[in-house]
């Protein structure tokens, strides 16, 4: 139903992926050539091995840690896993990971047929944590199906009270006052953890702790809440900071819908090691891929630090990036909530002129991808009725560009956690603008002025994404590049928790993905569609 | 001309004292039985805060069990102007041209200010908006000014490290943003800044002015917490600057008040 109205020109758009395309590729060269603890850790909550001891240390970091100790990560964890399983008869993955702790156990790089058998039986458990993967995701399928899927675009709330138990019935209320995709917040420190906390929790800072019982709870209560309403309600959380593969994981086997994935997120704003977020994103994004679930990059952020005008254009690259880094990882159009927002300062004359070019260049860009739009923050002042006007701009903006996932704006933003009315009211606003003017798009023609500032917005993403694939993405994050922040290849956290793959290096999950693939309709062939060609 | 000692809300006559009220109550108000018990609920709080009389304007269920109200009244409570305490400021608003100045001028060299959130909380944005150079409010941050060096150490540094980084930098100011405060985390990390500053042997002589800032703080409550300086909700990069010069960078004697 998107008909161009920016009239881009083919051959700016294709310079401009295959240049995040060049720009990426030696990022992708690292991720292969590399694991890390996270990455690991993944294995073995995929193979099945849950909990935590006494200090809700979970075991799956104890195990890693103690292989690492013994014989080091450089060959994956499952090897010399696997291997001490079998030689030493332990029944299961627990035992091991208790026994491994009391440093009862003897780990080596098995060799020759003990090697082929440890990565059989490593297999073996890998795939049953997929084959739940896909169960959930066939699953989710049927609720689809029997029940309803929403129109877009798709209205996404937020809980946050940092207790899971008290998160259900908001989550429940929203979604029966009209909410599509529920996204419980984070506690903020977790991003931070270098380990996935574990079982229900209740207490956390701004947010909730993510953890495998906290997803279950929530989904659970969701399908309750889907059933009661006939339609499906899509849950959402973090697959970000340093335990960004395992939390893939784990919203792959409880069913998560949505995930905030962003290629650059948490080296920017969380300070995380840039290299160990790369390198966990792309198997992040394999899972994610698998699971039939769809990601959300955090562009939006980018314009609460710097500029919306003047930082229009790094939008747009940071978008680039995420769909090149995404397509490689396998995860299809239909995959991509690729994310910006509505920032301007509306003290700026024709500010609304503005924020539709941008909307609207990138609908033109990324047709297909499930484009997340996010709401003003940064000029919400603590005036609430100026406020829930520019609300109502941006749901209008947002109808009119054909947005996919409109997350709603709240007119007492930053003055504190949303109140019950407030959430109610941000509803309100919503329907209206989409019962008046929903659709106000088809018969909408932008003028010169909107055209142009489109043009030029992509004409500066290309010469910024030239200027990258120059001097290498890595040193263009170093050089603070992205949200004005200096993030050098060697500074921030989780560096040592990377390691160099070797020769032998085994990991079963990868094994696993990539070969056979998911259900083939769906995923397409990831870059070279993309490009039109042949990715090299 | 001089206002009043003794004042009211203003509606749109003098000393009419009308304000309005919104608020959620967890009563239902799906039938009309439901609505008539909610809306009374309502104008027995509104009674009871001072509003008489007050009418409800609107009513709303919000799903089956809360009901939203906003409430016009009239209110007789009085204002007296000269019972109200205000935190005065200190130090006079500077440009960028005057704070680069006064910087050149009294210390010979830049001035050096180290920032960051401390503990858990990763809301940058407090911390940008005063240092990025694009700044906030129409003010360009501390990095547009020539001779101010920013070091902006970003989200959750620990403490310790905050120290560390502040010696090795020679900081002449650390600054602080808090915006979580939930379980007053930003108190306590206020108040722990304080210390380990202070219990820093590389600080024995002289440790750096130590500003915090944070939409939920009290300006007045900085020597309570171990701090020089708190900043509240909506302080801007200029006001930051000028409070620095004046702590730092003080005009000689002869140029006061020129």
């Amino acid at each position: 139903m998107t008909t161009s109205k920016l009239n881009l020109d083919p051959a700016t758009v294709q310079l401009a992926r295959e240049l995040a395309r060049r720009a990426g590729a030696p990022v992708t060269r690292l991720a292969t050539t590399h694991t890390t603890v996270s990455i690991e850790r993944a294995v073995l909550r995929l193979a099945g091995l849950d909990g935590a001891d006494g200090q809700g240390m979970p075991w799956v970091n104890r195990l890693v840690d103690a292989v690492r100790d013994a014989v080091g990560l450089e060959h994956g964890v499952a090897l010399p896993a696997w291997d001490a399983l079998a030689a030493g008869g332990y029944p299961d993955l627990r035992t091991l990971a208790e026994q491994a702790a009391l440093g009862q156990v003897k780990f080596r790089i098995p060799a020759g047929g003990e090697a082929a058998s440890a990565r059989e039986l490593a297999l073996r458990s890998a795939k049953a944590g997929i084959a739940t993967i896909d169960d959930q995701r066939a699953l989710r399928s049927r609720m689809i199906a029997d029940l309803a899927d929403p129109p877009a675009p798709w209205i996404y709330l937020i809980v946050a009270t940092g207790d899971i138990y008290e998160d259900i019935p908001q989550a429940q209320a929203a979604a029966r006052e009209g909410a599509d995709v529920i996204a419980v917040i984070r506690s903020t420190g977790q991003s931070l953890l270098d380990y996935v906390p574990e079982g229900a929790t209740r207490e956390g800072y701004a947010g909730t702790y993510a953890t495998r019982e906290n997803f279950r709870l929530m989904r659970a209560a969701l399908d309750e809440t889907s059933r009661e309403l006939g339609r499906y309600v899509r849950l959402t959380n973090y697959a970000s900071g340093l335990c960004m593969p395992e939390i893939a994981t784990l919203a792959g086997l409880e069913r998560l819908d949505m995930m905030l994935n962003d290629c650059m997120y948490g080296i920017i704003f969380r300070d995380i090691n840039p290299v160990r977020t790369f390198i966990d994103q792309r198997f992040s994004r394999q899972v994610h891929a698998r699971a039939g679930i769809v990601i959300n990059t955090g562009e939006d952020n980018y314009l609460t630090t710097a500029d919306a005008v003047d930082a229009a254009h790094t939008v747009v690259v940071s978008q680039l990036l995420n769909e090149y880094f995404a397509r490689e990882a396998g995860l299809a159009t239909w995959q991509l909530g690729l994310g910006h927002a509505f920032e301007i300062n509306p003290a700026v004359p024709d500010s609304f002129l503005l924020e539709l070019a941008h909307a609207q260049l990138v609908r033109e860009l990324f047709p297909g991808a499930p484009l997340k739009y996010m709401p003003p923050t940064k000029h919400m002042t603590g005036n609430v009725f100026a406020g829930y006007l520019l609300d109502a701009f941006f749901n209008l903006c947002g109808l009119m560009t054909g947005q996919s996932i409109l997350l709603v704006g709240m007119m007492t933003e930053g003055i504190h956690t949303p109140f019950l009315s407030d959430r109610d009211l941000a509803l309100e606003n919503v329907a209206y603008v989409r019962s008046a003017a929903g659709r106000l798009g088809l018969s909408f023609t932008p003028d010169h002025f909107v055209v142009d500032r489109a043009h030029q917005v992509l004409d500066e993403a290309v010469s910024l994404l030239r200027r990258i694939e120059g001097e290498g993405l890595l040193n263009a994050i170093a050089d603070g590049t992205f949200g004005v922040t200096k993030r050098p290849p060697d500074g921030g956290r989780g560096l040592d928790g990377v390691i160099s793959r070797a020769d032998g290096y085994f990991n079963p999950v990868s094994e696993a993905l990539v070969p056979g693939g998911g259900p083939a309709d769906e995923r397409g062939n990831p870059v070279s569609d993309l490009l039109g060609g042949d990715p090299e | 001309m001089s206002v009043a000692a003794i004042i009211r809300p203003y509606g749109d006559t003098t000393g009419d004292g009308r304000v309005q009220l919104s608020f959620t109550l967890p009563v239902p108000a799906v039938s009309a039985a439901d609505r008539a018990l909610a809306e009374g609920a309502a104008l027995q709080l509104a009674g009871k805060m001072g509003m008489s009389p007050a009418m409800v304007v609107h009513a709303k269920p919000v799903g089956p069990d809360f009901t939203f109200f906003i409430v016009y009244g009239r209110v007789s409570h009085l204002v007296d102007l000269s019972a109200v305490t205000v935190l005065k400021r200190e130090f006079e608003l500077l440009s960028p041209a005057e704070v680069n100045l006064r910087v050149r001028t009294a210390l010979g060299r830049k001035l050096v200010v180290v920032g960051a959130t401390v503990g858990t909380d990763a809301h940058t944005v407090g911390i940008d908006a005063i240092l990025n150079v694009k700044g906030h409010a129409g003010e360009k941050g501390l990095e547009y000014y020539r001779e101010i060096r920013v070091v902006n150490l970003g989200a959750q540094v620990a403490i310790p490290d905050l120290v560390a980084r502040a010696a090795s930098e020679q900081a002449d100011a650390v600054l602080v943003s808090q915006v979580v405060t939930q379980k007053d985390a930003h108190l306590s990390n206020a108040r722990e800044l304080g210390e380990a500053f202070r219990a820093a042997p590389e600080f024995a002589d002289h440790r750096p002015l130590l500003v915090v800032g944070g939409p939920r703080f009290d300006p007045a409550e900085a020597g309570a917490l171990g701090v020089d300086k708190i900043f509240g909700r909506g302080t801007t990069p200029g006001e930051v600057a000028s409070y620095l010069a004046h702590a730092l960078a003080p005009a000689a004697s002869a140029e006061e008040g020129a």
